[in-house]
């Protein structure tokens, strides 16, 4: 809290690589796009999150080996089922010299909380903090929350000092018409500090000297240039002018792991795509089936699952870039077993019974809506998928949407088969059963159920996976939610994204599960 | 003269109100930015409400006058998706974009009017026919195409050049500049020549043949006969009148590379409006997607207008026809 160094000379000090180890270490990345904005608590965007966390800490975060590791806190005590008490570190600074503490640590998660912030998911089930001293709070949850620790990586900590004094104590509203100072500007405690920052062109961080950790990796300067065109940002990796591309498209990667300069590292991202299935309304638009819905029959559902050819799926359209999955989670998510990851097995015969016990002998039509620039080969797997379906009979009629038109599309029920991909954030399967498989409602639940599936027993499992303590009780819960919708199809889940990154090959990090680069660990040798 | 610029003043307005009409109407179409603005864990409720907030459920009539109300006052609103000014974005994004037409100009007319007038001269010659077919495929290749080209010969094959970006720039006042560093230049190499490529072949083409159409005519063979030195005819007399039309299409197509650097400054990730445009695009961020249009139709009805004056100004026939059609 109390300003003790001004920024300018700590940057001063780190731009003139005073006090840092010999010689300076430029790590240069390239994406698609930007980050939103740098007010951590304004755009719950995945990229965003991923830089950020090299600027602003929070309390815990997650180690090389997807642990939860303390990070700001030093420790925490679950004093009864709805308070922990969290203790804070001491001696650490924001880059402009105010020390944090434990106002602080309470401003920033009340403001994460604000109604302008994006990070309620994040935030859900705090009910409010209190600080204990200057190194100790309490956070009070309206129920037993489980997840809370896992909810607390992505709350990034923030001077309140600085915020209040530019005028910056309120999220960046995307509503007003006034620019928000911490939108353009960053002061965390993070290994590294914001040193310009020209969105959709250039975003330099430099080494924070006065960093309290132990640095893993050696870079002491940081450039991120988004660059839009996939041709262009791999012939920026190929010619040297940066050192790795976190989104090289799958067609390059052959060439890309041939090039001796070079390596890919590839990567299961904990994101898992799907087909959703409308089980809600009677009848389907654009269907030839009039005055019922096929979707709706447990038998067609699975028909469309068995028809899959999954292996070759993998194998032909993905390149191999896919783990088959029969979970909506990923093996990373905690709540993932083997045995909720078994397939329905491949088998047209068994598909094509099943149909004519539902009624549809010959098949029928129906919609089938697909983004084409949202996952990696999105549009490509739906046709390979609609080509599988017609050997039965069903002729998906396939649509291909953008992304912006596509995502209010399914928002407003209107895919009668639609595709989506899952990934979790906190790495919990809650978040992707709340989100997918329990019944339309308030507060989040089935908040992206668009088929609409509904079955009393899953929202009753959700709900005791909600509140469940006791670690082990609660993993069985979620295994028993997952093998009730594998049991309902309640969705067709196709497989893990794989991601690779392309780097060269002096550069070394190691990748993560939700496909963000630890700063602390990147070197260039 | 004052009522043809009241006229042409009262066409540029109209012009300007059927595109951002147009324009608006596209939005309906491009989507929702509310999905992108909120991610992926927002409940319907605050769809809804940022919906509402943003005016978004409102009619398309109440939605279209606000709209032109405030594009009136220069008042664009704040970009969705960067939460800032959409004016300031503009004059930060505008002078990338300008530069990089007018060097794409400049290298179009400094290397087309020579070419088009060796084509015209030497008619038939190996060299004369090797840049008419080049010229053909100046024409017929997609910018993209020769954007990538590029890039694979000069940036990664030989590493000689840049290939994104815009490099180092100065900044004065609101204006930056890359023209004011060798990074800067470095950067600027090919994208102006992916840019001028189609200008540069249009002019050489056209210049070959008014060139050849001018060589026909009365005059020169008099200027011939009167022993003019083939220099003095050439440069003198013939190209002279060839480049009435070719500053008229020049200028108007000012325009077009300004607004149709949008390809060669995705490719090149060159920091620019077309560039800006398109992100926009892609988000929905329709606040931009409005001022952009918006401003791209004002530079074509200016450049327009100017044309026209300069016509005006330039061809006596223009008057004097329209006095005759007066009386």
């Amino acid at each position: 809290m109390r300003t003790c160094h001004p920024l300018s000379i700590a940057i001063a000090a780190a731009a003139l690589g005073i006090g840092l180890p010999a010689g300076a270490k430029t790590f240069r990345w390239s994406s698609a796009s930007d980050i939103p904005t740098w007010d951590i608590h304004s755009q719950n965007n995945a990229l965003g999150n991923g830089v950020h966390a090299a600027v602003y800490e929070s309390l815990f975060y997650y180690n090389k080996k997807f642990e939860l590791e303390p990070v700001l806190a030093t420790g925490y005590r679950q004093l009864s089922a709805t308070q922990l008490r969290i203790t804070l570190r001491q001696g650490v600074r924001f880059h402009d010299g105010a020390v944090f503490d434990a106002d602080d640590a309470k401003f920033s998660l009340e403001r994460a909380m604000a109604k302008t912030s994006n990070y309620g998911v994040y935030t859900q089930g705090i009910d409010h903090i209190v600080k204990v001293d200057d190194y100790t709070i309490d956070v009070f949850t309206k129920g037993p929350n489980p997840v809370l620790l896992r909810q607390m990586t992505e709350l990034r900590m923030m001077d309140k000092d600085w915020a209040e004094k530019n005028k910056s104590a309120e999220p960046k509203d995307i509503k007003t018409k006034e620019e928000n100072f911490a939108h353009r500007n960053a002061n965390g405690t993070g290994p590294f500090m914001l040193k310009s920052w020209d969105q959709d062109v250039r975003l330099v961080l430099v080494r924070n000297p006065n960093w309290w950790g132990k640095l893993e990796g050696n870079v002491t300067e940081i450039v991120y240039t988004p660059i839009k065109s996939e041709a262009t940002r791999i012939a920026a990796l190929l010619s040297g002018e940066v050192d790795m591309v976190l989104d090289p498209s799958p067609a390059d990667l052959a060439r890309l792991r041939a090039s001796s300069a070079l390596k890919v590292v590839d990567g299961a991202e904990n994101r898992t795509i799907f087909f959703g299935m409308d089980q809600f309304r009677d009848e389907l638009p654009g269907s030839n089936v009039k005055g019922r819905n096929p979707l709706k029959d447990l038998r067609v559902r699975k028909a469309l699952y068995q028809a899959i050819d999954i292996q070759t799926l993998n194998r032909v359209t993905m390149r191999g870039l896919s783990q088959p999955t029969g979970a909506l989670i990923s093996p990373q998510v905690n709540g993932w077993t083997r045995r909720a990851d078994a397939r329905w097995p491949y088998d047209v015969t068994a598909a094509r019974r099943l149909l004519a016990e539902a009624g549809y002998p010959q098949g029928f039509e129906v919609d089938f809506a697909c983004p084409n620039n949202r996952y990696i080969n999105d549009e490509e797997i739906c046709q390979s998928v609609a080509a599988m379906w017609a050997k039965i009979g069903v002729k998906a009629k396939l649509r291909t949407l953008p992304l912006v038109t596509y995502f209010p599309m399914i928002q407003r029920y209107e895919g009668s088969i639609y595709m989506l991909g899952w990934g979790v954030p906190t790495f919990d399967a809650l978040y992707t059963l709340q989100s997918l498989v329990r019944s339309v409602g308030a507060q989040g639940d089935g908040n992206y159920n668009v088929g609409r599936y509904s079955n009393p027993q899953m929202d009753a499992l959700v709900e005791r996976i909600k509140a469940e303590v006791d670690q082990k009780t609660r993993n069985q819960l979620i295994e028993q939610a997952l093998l009730l919708s594998h049991q309902d199809v309640s969705h067709i889940p196709l497989h893990n994204q794989v991601i690779p990154w392309a780097m060269k090959r002096n550069i070394d990090l190691y990748h993560r599960a939700d496909n963000r680069i630890d700063m602390r660990a990147v070197k260039v040798n | 003269m004052l009522p043809f610029i009241l006229r042409r003043l009262a066409q540029a307005v109209i012009v300007m109100l059927t595109v951002a009409f147009i324009a608006f109407m596209l939005f309906q179409y491009v989507g929702d930015p509310v999905t992108n603005l909120l991610g992926q864990d927002a409940t319907p409720e605050q769809r809804t409400q940022l919906r509402a907030d943003l005016g978004l459920d409102q009619p398309f009539p109440v939605q279209f006058a606000a709209f032109v109300g405030n594009a009136m006052r220069g008042e664009f609103g704040l970009s969705l998706r960067q939460g800032r000014k959409v004016s300031s974005l503009i004059v930060e994004r505008f002078p990338a974009t300008l530069e990089l037409a007018f060097c794409a100009a400049l290298l179009a007319l400094i290397f087309g009017i020579p070419m088009g007038v060796y084509a015209a001269l030497r008619r038939g010659n190996f060299l004369a026919q090797a840049l008419m077919t080049f010229s053909l495929l100046g024409v017929s290749l997609p910018t993209f195409l020769i954007g990538i080209l590029l890039i694979l010969v000069f940036a990664v094959t030989f590493k000689v050049l840049p290939s994104f970006g815009r490099g180092e720039t100065i900044a004065i006042g609101a204006w930056t500049t890359g023209l004011l560093t060798p990074d800067g230049w470095k950067h600027l190499i090919l994208p102006s020549v992916t840019l001028c490529i189609f200008q540069l072949t249009l002019i050489m083409r056209l210049v070959r043949a008014e060139m050849l159409e001018v060589l026909r005519t009365d005059y020169i063979k008099f200027a011939r006969a009167r022993g003019l030195s083939d220099r003095s005819v050439y440069f003198g007399h013939a190209l002279k009148n060839t480049l009435v039309p070719v500053i008229t299409i020049t200028g108007l197509q000012l325009g077009s590379l300004i607004a149709f650097a949008i390809i060669t400054e995705t490719v090149f990730q060159w920091p620019g409006m077309g560039l800006l445009f398109i992100q926009a695009v892609q988000f929905a961020d329709i606040p931009v997607m409005a001022a952009y249009l918006c401003l791209i139709a004002l530079i074509f009805v200016v450049i327009n207008l100017a044309v026209d004056l300069l016509y005006f100004a330039v061809d006596p026939r223009l008057r004097i026809e329209r006095a005759a059609v007066g009386h």
